[in-house]
């Protein structure tokens, strides 16, 4: 007997059994639906945390943070410098594989107000910059110019503000209906006057975005209903990354330096210590040399001593990595259990269907049917059933993604992706041949007369 | 060379400490065109005999040849090959599997031997031709009376154009007026020339085929030709049986 055959009777006998079957069928619909659902839901989360990483600043970014200098250097601790410019300075002359560098001198947003005619605003930070901030940081520019030398040597009362400041202080475009651009405008910094000069554009997940678009349809819907205002859009700021990027005010790095910095520490001493030096490597497959010529330059600023350490992108990444491979790992228990649970469901009701039929395999048997033949018809109508059931459960796992975005369409939409698919429905004719198996073995090995003569 | 060659053979069962000679050394030939009955008591082996005649079962000793070919030694595989292709069984309870249609019933013995879809289903619509049931090629064997199901049976005996056919009591379960009709048939078939045995233990049917065995003990009691007997039919034989 040829394949074709056997897979055509077996597929006879699922469509005669098509009640029973579907039953059969539920455990491989669910394990498979949950496999390829969940692996879209993670990888919608993974597309929303690459987004984030995004617009933190791109891969080849690396921080030179502060950190305790070691315990073998605990005696020259009160020697320690910090961070300071001429550090910047130093490694600009020294380290050519660093290909862009910029020093940040961030103000305490605590005692630095920003107002604007008695309104304030939160800011995410207050920070004195390079130009060099524009590529390290992944801003762009919507409206006016960014600082120049002259505001640097000058030490000029500019600012650069991201869209949420300009929002707080003269009204979103959601709010007053039209876009403003505060170009040129007035705002107190910690009590000094500063000139807006430019201001970025808009950043925004497409989470954000969504919500956005959503709002948008409700107000549509509800006509002049009452606008919502949704609980936790403020208490997810700090932690949002887009949110910090929208609301920051940038000056020029001399300017906090000179009108904030020149007698902030407690005995009016000035504080030149940057918070951050930011690096950006010429190549990130020369990242580890690059960062020996960084380490080195800066152990010499430092006199020895280890009061730095680099803080690479990677870190972070590696730690989303870990955290999204521990949820494909419990999302793969759960969907190779309910699979077992399938794979056993098919044994269960193989073993009973042949039961019922034995006096049928006898006929078979009879009419000149082979155990081989027997073996394999069982063995096919047992993978016909998992595939069945893994083609129903990928139609229905569409289905299941459709209600999680319906349940929570702010979130990263799910995106159904081909390997889990195709993993599934491998892994569902896995389970129909170890599933058929032991019935097929037992339906091949009946004596013809034995089966024909059973009652 | 007859047909089927039966040489001293013996089937014994064990069970429990007890050994029981279900055939206890029989010699039989079957020659091409032959219409048999086996006939005797339950329990005198004419089942068993049967068994091992259509490929169904080994004997415990002794040779047997179907068509040429060494029965006694074949393995299981060879055995479903002789039955696929030589062999047609038509059985008490009709055997048909109740979710196959008619027609597919009728092509199973086709589908187990590879044939293509076209084959089958010309080949299905001329066995079922033949019992006058094409019409009913789409129905279901339970749409059908016990008559016509044995028909389809019968119809599947014969699709693969086997060299003998085999009916374990055709009759046994059905109405007298209904059994009629399947004897009538295979008088029919016979006619045209088909070998058939038949399993019976109604002497009454026994006394239609032109030749009679039977079975008492396991042992072939007595081997008659109806020819010889003289014994009455109760269906008109169109063409005297060859022997």
């Amino acid at each position: 007997m040829n394949l074709y055959n056997a897979i055509l009777i077996g597929l006879k006998d699922i469509w005669a059994h098509k009640f029973r079957t579907l039953l059969t069928m539920l455990g491989i619909v669910l394990g498979v639906s949950s496999l390829v659902a969940m692996a879209a839901v993670i990888t919608g989360m993974e597309k929303g945390m690459k987004e984030s990483m995004i617009a933190m600043g791109g891969l080849d970014k690396v921080r030179i943070d502060d950190e305790d200098v070691p315990v073998w250097q605990d005696h020259l601790r009160d020697q320690s410098p910090g961070r300071l410019i001429r550090d910047v300075h130093a490694l600009q002359a020294s380290a050519p594989l660093i290909k862009t560098i910029s020093p940040e001198m961030r103000l305490d947003w605590r005692s630095t107000r920003v107002t604007s005619k008695g309104k304030t605003a939160s800011t995410s930070e207050i920070v004195g910059v390079w130009p060099a901030v524009l590529e390290m940081n992944l801003y762009e520019l919507e409206h006016g110019r960014f600082f120049c030398d002259l505001d640097e040597e000058f030490a000029n009362s500019v600012c650069v503000i991201g869209t949420g400041v300009r929002d707080q202080l003269f009204g979103s475009p959601e709010q007053t209906g039209e876009t403003m651009v505060p170009i040129g405008k007035t705002i107190q910094i910690g009590g000094q006057p500063f000139t807006i000069v430019g201001m970025f554009r808009h950043y925004e997940s497409e989470q954000e975005r969504k919500l956005k678009e959503l709002a948008k349809k409700q107000q549509q819907e509800t006509k002049g209903g009452v606008k919502r205002q949704r609980g936790w859009s403020g208490a997810k700021k700090w932690g949002d990354a887009f949110w910090r990027k929208n609301n920051v005010v940038y000056m020029p790095l001399n300017t906090a330096w000179i009108k904030f910095r020149a007698a902030s520490n407690e005995d009016g001493t000035p504080d030149p210590r940057l918070t951050d030096i930011d690096i950006k490597i010429a190549d990130l497959d020369l990242l580890e040399p690059a960062l020996q010529q960084a380490r080195n330059v800066m152990l010499t600023m430092h006199n020895g001593i280890v009061d730095f350490e680099f803080e690479t992108e990677e870190n972070q990444i590696n730690d989303i990595r870990t955290r999204i491979r521990n949820m494909r790992i419990s999302q793969g228990v759960i969907a190779g259990l309910s699979l077992l649970v399938g794979g056993i469901g098919i044994m269960n009701i193989m073993l009973a269907s042949i039961n019922e039929r034995i006096r049928e395999i006898g006929t078979c048997k009879a009419v000149g049917a082979s155990s081989e033949a027997i073996f394999t018809q069982i063995l096919v109508e047992s993978i016909a059933v998992a595939l069945i059931g893994a083609v129903v459960g990928l139609a229905f796992s569409f289905v299941l993604v459709e209600l999680i975005e319906l349940a929570s369409p702010a979130q990263n939409s799910p995106i159904i992706t081909t390997p889990p698919m195709l993993l599934a429905v491998a892994f569902s004719a896995l389970v129909g041949v170890v599933a058929g198996i032991f019935p097929a073995y037992k339906a091949a090995g009946l004596h013809p007369i034995q089966a024909l003569r059973y009652e | 060379m007859a047909l089927v060659e039966l040489r001293d053979i013996r089937k014994t069962y064990h069970l429990g400490g007890e050994v029981i000679h279900a055939l206890d050394g029989v010699d039989l030939d079957v020659d091409q065109g032959d219409f048999t009955s086996i006939i005797g008591p339950s329990g005198s082996g004419k089942s068993t005999l049967m068994h091992i005649l259509g490929c169904l079962d080994t004997p415990s000793s002794g040779s047997m040849t179907l068509d040429g070919m060494d029965i006694h030694d074949a393995t299981p595989r060879q055995l479903a090959k002789v039955r696929g292709e030589k062999i047609g069984f038509v059985f008490q309870f009709f055997n048909l599997l109740p979710k196959l249609s008619v027609a597919q019933n009728v092509e199973l013995p086709l589908i187990y031997k590879g044939a293509s879809s076209r084959e089958r289903r010309e080949r299905a619509m001329q066995a079922l031709d033949l019992v006058n049931l094409e019409d009913r090629a789409k129905h279901r064997p339970s749409q059908l009376s016990g008559g016509q199901q044995q028909r389809v049976a019968i119809a599947r005996a014969l699709v693969n154009d086997p060299r003998i056919i085999f009916a374990d009591e055709p009759t046994g379960n059905l109405d007298s007026h209904t059994g009629e009709m399947i004897l009538e048939t295979f008088c029919k078939l016979h006619e045209e020339g088909r070998t058939i045995m038949l399993v019976t233990h109604d002497p009454e049917i026994a006394a239609l085929t032109p030749k009679k065995i039977e079975i008492r003990d396991g042992k072939i009691a007595s081997d008659v030709d109806a020819k010889l007997s003289g014994r009455e039919s109760r269906f008109k034989l169109n063409r005297p049986a060859d022997t």
